[in-house]
Order: structure tokens, then sequence, then C-alpha cells
């Protein structure tokens, strides 16, 4: 083993160390495992098909059934095993989630570096260009691309992706000038480091924290984002089961019928609770000096 | 600070100018006819060319443009497609319904941020501040249409205090706004804390704590003035935040406002509604930036302005 993999190594227990410590956050990371595996495992672990509808799924009165022992979490309006949808949700979620926020993550950081490193002309018209994207209201912006090219997974996830950069890109930016004016970057320079060197040796390892922290933060608020346009009816279209998409469907049943609103409700609240906390819990963990603030 | 204040408007004016140009792109991209939908079905092709000229479709794009920013200076965001009345009159008389609920939100979020942040502050480290810290990320990951829902459903049908959606009283304010500041007031409460726990280290609370004042006086009248600046001067910011929530809040509980009338829109196509919704939110939000820019170094004299 060489020498780097080892301080590699001593780096990612000391951060496991400080995570482990941190007990929410190792509750939220264990309900991500959960979910990924029920997301993984939905066609084996679901007990139905979740877009079979079932004749004994309703009531004589055609209104869905309440939770029970053969439907646990009750049917949903056309008679469907909710617990099933809710199952082949998660994916649809997780999917999202990590897709779009990755894509986010991406453009924000290359973005970021490249206004913050570079800066010149280029930087300048980068940053001018998030400041007009932080004056679009972020959900208006999104309803709008989405309704006008027509919702598959991939392009709800791209048009999230195109939203959520601009947090991401701020936050790096302001990191990379802040850091291209330490010492270090000075002496690198100064022993004949190229341009590029000191890109990737010396300044982005000091980005990859806070990258992982807004990466991990950025998949709860894209889950609820995904959410938030199928509730309005521009996400994910139908076969898809999304579970902002359920709540939207069943939203005038939800006095008579609560269980299909809070229900997908609450899977929504968990996975983006889950994500904060690990988020949160990361943040403390790689920088010890910012415990406890926000 | 006066040329501060003239560089910062003059950025601002660029900015909005710079949403006008994108809304005016946005539109053509939308897949429906507006021609179609005002001509209705059963038209001829030459009533849809005649509704093209009047609306000015067969002009270049870049006089389109032109022709769209001089009308908005004198504040005419033109004719609805589906209403067939002013937008501009249709915004303003919705303005004050989702200003007041903004407002309220604003109250909610403060009222829920500011306590918690402070009852977590002053019991650091121990279980009530985890709690109560794991409860504020709560609040930030509920998403705003199951919270209405919820809130709905328990304080109006359930326990039948309050009414189940609809606008008028001050009765029909208070679900919407706490569904709209809940997650601020989940930030909010972070944000307190860390502020307080930051201001309850300084020296001079210190001399406070020697001098014998005791422990509730020293944080809610030596601490938490310096503690709350940070929060007020936040405040701006959320109107960006509010201009979206408004869209779903509105939706749920049926409250009258912009955001009802820009979800209403979308779904009929209705161009010009879009195009000035957007332009008013953004002017909102520039606002409320350049807003929490100038409160920063009110409330702390210590920053100053470049």
């Amino acid at each position: 083993m060489t020498r780097a993999n080892q301080k590699v190594r001593g780096a990612m227990g000391a951060i496991w160390t400080q995570f482990r410590k941190d007990r929410m956050a190792v509750i939220g990371l264990i309900v991500i495992a959960v979910l990924v595996i029920g997301a993984v495992g939905a066609p084996w672990l679901a007990p139905f098909n979740p877009n079979e509808q079932f004749f004994d799924g309703l009531t004589l009165e055609g209104s869905p059934l309440p939770p029970s022992e053969r439907f646990w979490f009750g049917t949903d309006t056309l008679g469907r095993d909710q617990f099933s949808r809710v199952l082949y949700g998660a994916g649809t979620s997780l999917v999202i989630g990590i897709l779009a926020n990755g894509a986010a993550v991406l453009i924000g950081t290359l973005l970021g570096v490249t206004a913050g490193y570079i800066r010149g002309a280029a930087g300048a018209a980068i940053m001018r260009f998030t400041d007009l994207m932080m004056a679009f209201p972020a959900l208006l912006l999104g309803i709008a691309l989405a309704s006008l090219l027509k919702p598959s997974l991939f392009i709800v996830a791209l048009v999230i992706a195109l939203v959520n950069w601009v947090q991401i890109a701020r936050v790096v930016y302001a990191q990379t000038l802040a850091l291209s004016e330490r010492e270090f970057v000075e002496a690198a320079r100064a022993i004949g480091a190229g341009p590029w060197r000191i890109l990737l040796r010396h300044l982005v390892p000091h980005l990859i924290p806070t990258v992982l922290v807004y990466g991990t933060l950025g998949i709860a608020t894209t889950v609820l984002y995904e959410a938030t346009l199928s509730f309005l009816g521009v996400g994910v279209q139908p076969p898809t089961p999304s579970w902002g998409k359920m709540i939207f469907e069943s939203q005038s049943y939800y006095l008579t019928a609560p269980w299909l609103v809070f229900i997908p409700g609450a899977a929504i609240l968990i996975v983006a609770l889950a994500f904060n906390l690990v988020g949160d819990g990361l943040r403390d963990a790689l920088d010890p000096t910012q415990r406890g603030r926000r | 600070m006066l040329i501060y204040l003239a560089k910062r408007l003059g950025a601002s004016v660029v900015i909005l100018l710079g949403v006008t140009v994108v809304t005016f792109c946005l539109t053509f991209l939308m897949p429906a006819d507006p021609v179609a939908m005002i001509a209705g079905r059963n038209s001829t092709a030459e009533t849809r060319e005649l509704i093209r000229k009047q609306l000015g479709l067969d002009r270049p794009l870049i006089v389109q443009y032109t022709s769209y920013v001089t009308r908005l200076a004198q504040g005419d965001f033109g004719r609805s497609y589906a209403r067939k009345t002013d937008v501009g009159d249709l915004i303003w008389s919705r303005l004050p319904a989702t200003l007041l609920l903004m407002l309220g939100a604003i109250v909610a979020e403060l009222l829920i941020g500011i306590p918690a942040g402070i009852y977590a502050a002053t019991r650091r480290g121990k279980v009530s501040d985890k709690t109560m810290m794991t409860l504020s990320f709560v609040g930030v990951s509920a998403p705003q249409f199951v919270v209405g829902l919820s809130l709905l459903y328990v304080f109006a049908y359930m326990l039948g205090w309050l009414p189940l959606g609809g606008y008028g009283t001050f009765a029909h304010l208070i679900l919407p706004a706490l569904t709209l500041g809940i997650a601020g007031g989940g930030w909010y409460s972070r944000m307190m804390r860390s502020s307080m726990v930051d201001v309850l280290r300084q020296d001079y609370v210190r001399t406070a704590r020697a001098k014998g004042v005791p422990e509730w006086r020293v944080v809610m009248k030596h601490a938490l003035r310096n503690a709350i600046l940070p929060i007020i001067a936040m405040i701006g910011l959320d109107i960006g935040i509010f201009m979206s929530g408004v869209v779903v809040v509105e939706s749920v509980f049926g409250w009258p406002g912009i955001g009802q009338l820009m979800w209403q829109a979308i779904q009929a196509v209705d161009i010009p509604i879009i195009m000035g919704v957007t332009t008013v939110a953004a002017a909102f939000i520039i606002a409320g930036n350049l807003l929490a820019d100038l409160t920063t170094p009110l409330v702390d004299p210590r920053i100053r302005l470049r």
C-alpha cells in the first residue's frame, strides 16, 4: 500500500469516527440504505403489481379501501395496492434525487470553479448569469420548463438540474476565490506548478468536502422539488409511480381517504429528512470548526 | 452609501432586463399556439392570420421583444389570451392577497424560529437541543402541500377550529401562512441557535453573568439583541423562496393570489399572464435581495458596504 493511500484511509477513518457520533445522521444513513434496498428490490418485495386494479380493491360504492391486512397502506381511487405503489415510488424519488442533483452539482461545481479560478470576463459572465438565475422563482421556472418539455423521468431530472445548480455554483465560487488567495497556492505557483496542477492538486481537494455536503443536502431539496412538480401535475407522467403524483391524483379525497395523501406524504418527508440529517452529519464530520452552525 | 445604492440599483435593473429576455424566450418554447387558442377550434385560416397580426406575432423577434419591454416599462403587461382581460390589472388585483400571505409567513417563521433557536442554544448539547434541531430538519424536509393538507385535516376537518381554505378573515390566513412559513421557521431556528451560541461565548456576556445578572436576562436582553441581527438581515431573501411556495400553498388553500393565477395560467397556456407573473415575481425577488443587502449594515454597523 502506498503512503498516499494510507493517508486517505486515515482521513476517511477520522471522518467516519466523527460521523458515527451523530446518532441522527447514522439513523438517516440507515433509512437511506433501507430505501435503496426497498427501491431496488421492489419487484420482489412488493406484494402486488403496482398497476394492477383489483376488483376487491374498492368498496361497493367505489371508494378506496383503508389500510388492512391484505392492503397494508390501503388502496387508491383505482383500486390499486398503495403499499406496492409507494415501494415502486421510492425508486423514482431516489433516481431523480441522485440523477438531477448529481447533474446540478456537476454544473454548479464546474461553473463555480471556472468563475472563481479563471475569473476575467468568462468568470464575470458566469457570475452575472447566476445572479440572473437567482432572480427567478425556482419553482415557477421549473413549472414553465417542465410543462413545455413534456416530462419523462429524464426530463424532470434535467429541469431540476437546470434550476438547482445556482446555489452550489455560488458556494463553490466563493470558496475557490478564497482558496486561490491562500499562501499554499502562491507557494505552489512559486515552485513552478502550472495552472492545471494547482487547480487539480491544490484547489479541488479542498472543495471536495463542500461539494459532498451540498451534494447530500441537495438530494433532499431535489426530492422535495420533484414531489412538488408531480403534485402540481407537471412531474413524471403515469405509469411511472411517483409519491407527489399519487398525492396529486387523490388530493380531493384527502378528507375521506386520508391514507392516500398522508402515507406518500410521510414517505417524501422521511427521504428528505434522511438526506438532510446525513448531510448535516457530514458537514460536522468534515469540518469540525463549523459544528452546530448554519 | 449613496454610490453603493446607485450601483446596486443599476445592477438590479440590468438583472430585471435579463429576466425579461429569459421569460420572452421561454414563451416561444411553449408547445401550444396562442393564436389557435384565441381563435378557437372552428376558425378559418384568415381569422388566425388576422389574430396573428393583431398580436404582432408576425414581426421579427427583436421587434417583438423591444415593444414588449417598452410596454412593460409603461406598466402594460398585455392582455390575457384566455381571460381577455388586462394582465396588469389581474396581477395588481391579486398581488395584495399574496403579499398578505407572505407577511403572515414571515411572522410565522419568526415566531417558530426565534424561540426554538433560543431554546436550543441555551440547552446546548443536551437532548432537548438535539431534539429541537432534528425537529427543525423535519420542518425543512416536509413538502409544503403535505403540510398544508395535514393542517387542514387536523385543524379544519377534525377539530373544526379554522376554515377549510378560502380568503377573507384572519382565521383564513393562519393555516396558509403557517404552511408557507414552516420551512423558514426550521432554517431560522438553526440560524438563531448558532448565532445565539456565538454571542453567548462573548466577553460582554461573561461580564454580565459575573455582575450577577440573572441568566434569563442575560439571554433575553444582553444576548438576544445581537444574536437576532443576522436573522433580520435574512428576511429579504425569503421573498424568493416564498414566490415559489405561493404556487403550492395558494392552490392547496384556494388563496386568490398570484400563485394561483400563475398555476391557472400555466394550465391554460396563457402566455401573457405567465410572463407577467414571472416578471413581477422576479422584480419582488430582486427588491428583496437588495433589501437584505441594505439591512445587513443597518442592523450591524460593523459591516461596511462596498
